[in-house]
């Protein structure tokens, strides 16, 4: 069940550590800096009121506990978030026996500590559950929370406390739109190195996928800060219902969006059950055509597009009476591949919601010169990792692959050199990652 | 159009809670609270932009708002009456298509819910003006679920009067709202404690409480959204895919949607969860999805078929299978599409499996199967009526099907009806004909006996 969005399968926690690259090694050390320095401040102050760090730390650790999965295999945890950043920005709670609003002294080392404690606590039984136990993403997390804790309780705080809250919020607003940057950077910085995609693309897929639950989760902490003052710690409980169900909300658009991938994935593999092509060979051509596509620069939103159109490529053969022997359109006339493109864009189109999917699929016959109108990227992607199928099929053999590759570099009408240049690449990453 | 006792039903609760609201008058003065009257108009505005976007449930026709957490913070901050007053202003609300007779019921209504979770507050010991630390957690928090409880329990029980009383109201609409009631409930428990938030906000940010409330709830609304339109596409492109297959055989068109429909009654006749009917709506859209594995010649064969040919298209159950295999939707529905063409009496295939061996998913979905097959043309016959589909279904209770899923089939549409597709004719192309039809229970595949 690995999401080809989200590339190589995440590391679970027997392979996290052979997964481990410059990237990941770096976000893990800084982390693990973060957490050592915080818990030695931590040790040696011999004052602290254990209620706050206590509420808060469960907190967390139950956000951490309902993490959510969406869409592209990302995981957050907005639950967790919210918690950490309103402990970190904490400023007054009613405390003593005549619960006036008392100002908060909890130094950033106590949140970080607080909140590493909380996400390994939340985590354990995700681990126990034999699931992926998500290190990457509680780092990342907690350098998020490491930026926004040291600004404001080191920096900010004692210039901000005693000002009236539309004041305040001048700090703290940017100071969580910080948090949610670093959080989004140093996530795409990771996925980037995974699954291999431009740096700056992946960047700007983080920010459109992530803020919406990004509006909610800083919204949230701006309540939860202020419902802090009359409510107390209160305030932690009577706020869990809405984020609770915000979060179901998120979890449900998420499912469906996964169960439909899975759909199109399996149904289209009624081609082969069929024998109009080869076992395995749509899953085969959108891997490819999506790792190309991501490798030449294409957004997430458009790559899911790809993805179904890939999958769904050879669906036009279901009109055809009678199989094309080993399924393999490289090999039959140019007249048919059009035909073949165009009964399966006609398929999709019924479904009245993917006309662009539908569109890819239909463009997929043209060749990448001569053409007018040329066609779209997405399309010459699949058109090169279909013909490359065809010929190596699920083969690993690296000079059946270079022979197809040195075949369709001949052919710089049909194929686009640039697509057959990043396909050698993929192909080549491919060969060399089951060896 | 609005009937006569739903009228009645309007005009009833019209009346009562403006007898409730005179009887509460003069209302005191809130304390701590300087001008209640901004208090009170913030509140009605926060409700009138949760009620005019609500948020679509499972169907166009449930919507649901959060609008109940303005008027619970209404009932700490102002006291029922004002809470009340709050739930009326859902008499403006600027949502399209709401016919009179709706607007003054929801307005009254609603005025009724805050009326009655205010005076459950008060009930409770609940202390009405701005909250202050002192109270938390228990001298207010008690009250106030007491206040949620009571708004959700009026809210549900005067909308099902309406359901009720309402004849016209479709019964889809019904059963929709039915099936969604426990994510409604949760939903409407889980943001009543948003009406906590904005009363506790209220001393540090006055009106504003109610602005960033509604950040967090519109997002919440926006994901809904995103879900309920992931979901159609998804249902569009099944649809699509399912019609693909199915254009390999000219006379079986539709039948998965039709299957799909048929299962669907019969599960909501013998009143499964709306997951699992779901699921089994599913199942008996892709039941027959692994008949493309079988060759066309022998689907297209007439005469009797061979050992070999008959293996295949018994084989078609598993071909399917191995094809949704991977779907994580449900392991029953795997179990549907596998077994549909076992019998009662252990005669049927892949398995063999008999009575309640048989996954009741299957059980479900070889009665809606067997129904449309006989009830739509073949090469070798004419479309049968209804009336003799449902004889062959009762001659076949107990031997092929469930007795149990037979009738509650047939109840199910003489209840709500069943549309025959178009009857077809000859079709041009002599190439996309099956001869036989392995659903139809009145005409058994024909296999050569081996002296």
């Amino acid at each position: 069940m690995t999401d080809a969005l989200a590339g190589r399968p995440a590391p679970d926690r027997f392979a996290y550590w052979q997964a481990l690259d410059s990237g990941r090694l770096l976000l893990l050390s800084a982390a693990a800096t973060l957490v050592i320095a915080s818990f030695a401040v931590v040790a040696r102050d011999h004052g602290i009121n254990w209620n706050l760090p206590v509420a808060f730390g469960c907190f967390i650790a139950l956000g951490e506990l309902l993490r959510l999965a969406l869409p592209g295999g990302r995981e957050a945890a907005p639950i967790a978030m919210v918690g950490a950043m309103s402990y970190a920005l904490l400023m007054q709670m009613p405390m003593g026996p005549g619960y006036n609003p008392h100002p908060v002294r909890e130094s950033p080392s106590l949140v970080i500590a607080v909140a590493a404690v909380g996400m390994t606590v939340g985590a354990l039984p995700h681990i126990a559950a034999g699931r992926n136990a998500g290190i990457t993403g509680m780092c990342t997390r907690l350098v998020a929370v490491a930026c926004v804790a040291f600004l404001f309780r080191d920096v900010a705080l004692p210039w901000v406390l005693h000002q009236p809250w539309d004041r305040q919020l001048r700090v703290i607003v940017p100071l969580l739109v910080l948090g949610w940057l670093v959080d989004a950077v140093v996530g795409a910085l990771i996925r980037a190195d995974d699954v291999g995609a431009r740096f700056s693309v992946a960047v700007r897929d983080e920010l459109r996928l992530q803020w919406p639950l990004g509006l909610a989760v800083g919204a949230s902490v701006i309540i939860s800060v202020y419902g802090a003052v009359t409510m107390g710690l209160a305030e932690l409980g009577v706020f869990l219902g809405p984020l609770l169900v915000t979060q179901v909300a998120f979890r449900r658009y998420a499912g469906i969006r996964n169960t439909y991938l899975q759909t199109v994935r399996s149904l289209a593999r009624v081609t082969e059950v069929a024998g109009y092509v080869e076992v395995g060979h749509s899953r085969r051509v959108s891997r490819l055509a999506v790792s190309v596509g991501r490798g030449l620069g294409m957004p997430e939103t458009r790559l899911l597009a790809l993805e179904y159109a890939a999958l769904m490529h050879d669906i036009g053969q279901l009109s055809l009476r009678d199989p094309i022997p080993g399924g393999a359109t490289v090999l039959v006339s140019a007249a048919d591949q059009e035909r073949i493109a165009k009964l399966g864009a006609e398929v999709i189109k019924e479904a009245g919601v993917l006309d662009d999917v539908a569109e890819l699929v239909r463009c997929q016959s043209w060749p990448a010169e001569g053409h007018n109108p040329a066609p779209p990227l997405g399309s010459m992607s699949i058109r090169a990792a279909n013909a490359f199928d065809d010929m190596v099929g699920g083969s690993m053999d690296r000079e059946r692959s270079a022979a197809a590759l040195d075949r369709m570099r001949l052919d710089p009408a049909e194929f686009d050199s640039a697509v057959v240049a990043k396909l050698a690449e993929v192909a080549g990453r491919r060969v060399a990652s089951r060896l | 159009m609005v009937s006569r006792p739903a009228w009645l039903y309007i005009g009833a609760v019209v009346a009562a809670t403006a007898a409730l609201m005179v009887k509460m008058m003069p209302v005191e003065r809130p304390s701590g609270i300087d001008d209640p009257l901004v208090v009170l108009i913030t509140l009605q505005l926060l409700f009138l932009v949760c009620d005019s976007s609500p948020t679509p449930l499972a169907s166009r026709q449930t919507k649901w708002s959060p609008s109940s957490s303005a008027t619970l913070a209404a009932v700490v901050l102002l006291g029922p009456v004002a809470a009340a007053l709050v739930g009326a202003a859902s008499v403006l609300t600027i949502r399209r298509k709401v016919r009179p007779a709706e607007r003054l019921f929801n307005g009254a209504m609603h005025a009724l819910c805050g009326l009655a979770a205010g005076e459950a507050y008060l009930a409770c010991g609940g202390t009405v003006g701005l909250p202050i630390p002192r109270d938390f957690p228990w001298q207010i928090i008690g009250p106030f679920a007491a206040a949620a409880v009571a708004h959700v329990l009026a809210n549900h029980a005067l909308i099902w009067g309406v359901y009720q009383l309402n004849k016209g109201s479709p019964a889809q609409r019904k059963e929709a709202l039915e099936s969604s009631l426990p994510l409604l409930l949760a939903a409407d428990l889980g943001y009543a404690s948003l009406g906590l938030v904005i009363a506790s906000l209220w001393p540090i940010m006055g009106p504003y409480a109610a602005a960033i409330v509604l950040v967090p709830l519109f997002v919440a609304r926006w994901a809904m959204e995103q879900f309920t339109e992931q979901r159609r596409a998804y249902a569009a492109t099944m649809n699509a895919l399912c019609q693909a297959v199915e254009t390999k055989d000219y006379y079986t068109r539709g039948h998965g949607d039709r299957v799909s429909r048929g299962a669907g009654m019969i599960a909501r006749k013998i009143r499964m969860s709306s997951g699992r009917t779901e699921a089994i709506k599913f199942a008996g859209m892709l039941h027959d999805v692994g008949k493309l594995g079988v060759p066309t010649q022998v689907l297209q064969k007439t005469g009797p078929l061979t050992e070999d040919e008959y293996a295949a298209i018994q084989l078609h159950p598993m071909r399917g299978l191995e094809i949704v295999r991977e779907i994580g939707f449900l392991y029953e529905a795997l179990n549907g599409i596998m077994h549909h063409h076992e019998r009662i009496d252990g005669r049927g295939y892949p398995m063999g499996l008999a009575g309640h061996e048989i996954p009741e998913f299957a059980r479900v979905i070889a009665v809606a199967d067997a129904f449309d097959s006989m009830t739509t043309t073949r090469s070798y016959r004419e479309a049968r009526s209804i009336d003799q589909a449902f004889n062959e279904l009762r001659r076949g209770a107990g031997s092929q099907f469930d007795p149990l899923i037979v009738e509650a089939f047939i109840a199910a549409v003489e209840e709500r009806g069943w549309t025959l597709p178009d009857p077809v004719g000859q079709p041009a192309d002599l190439g996309t004909v099956t001869a036989q039809d392995h659903d139809d229970p009145t005409a058994p595949l024909q296999v050569v006996d081996i002296p």
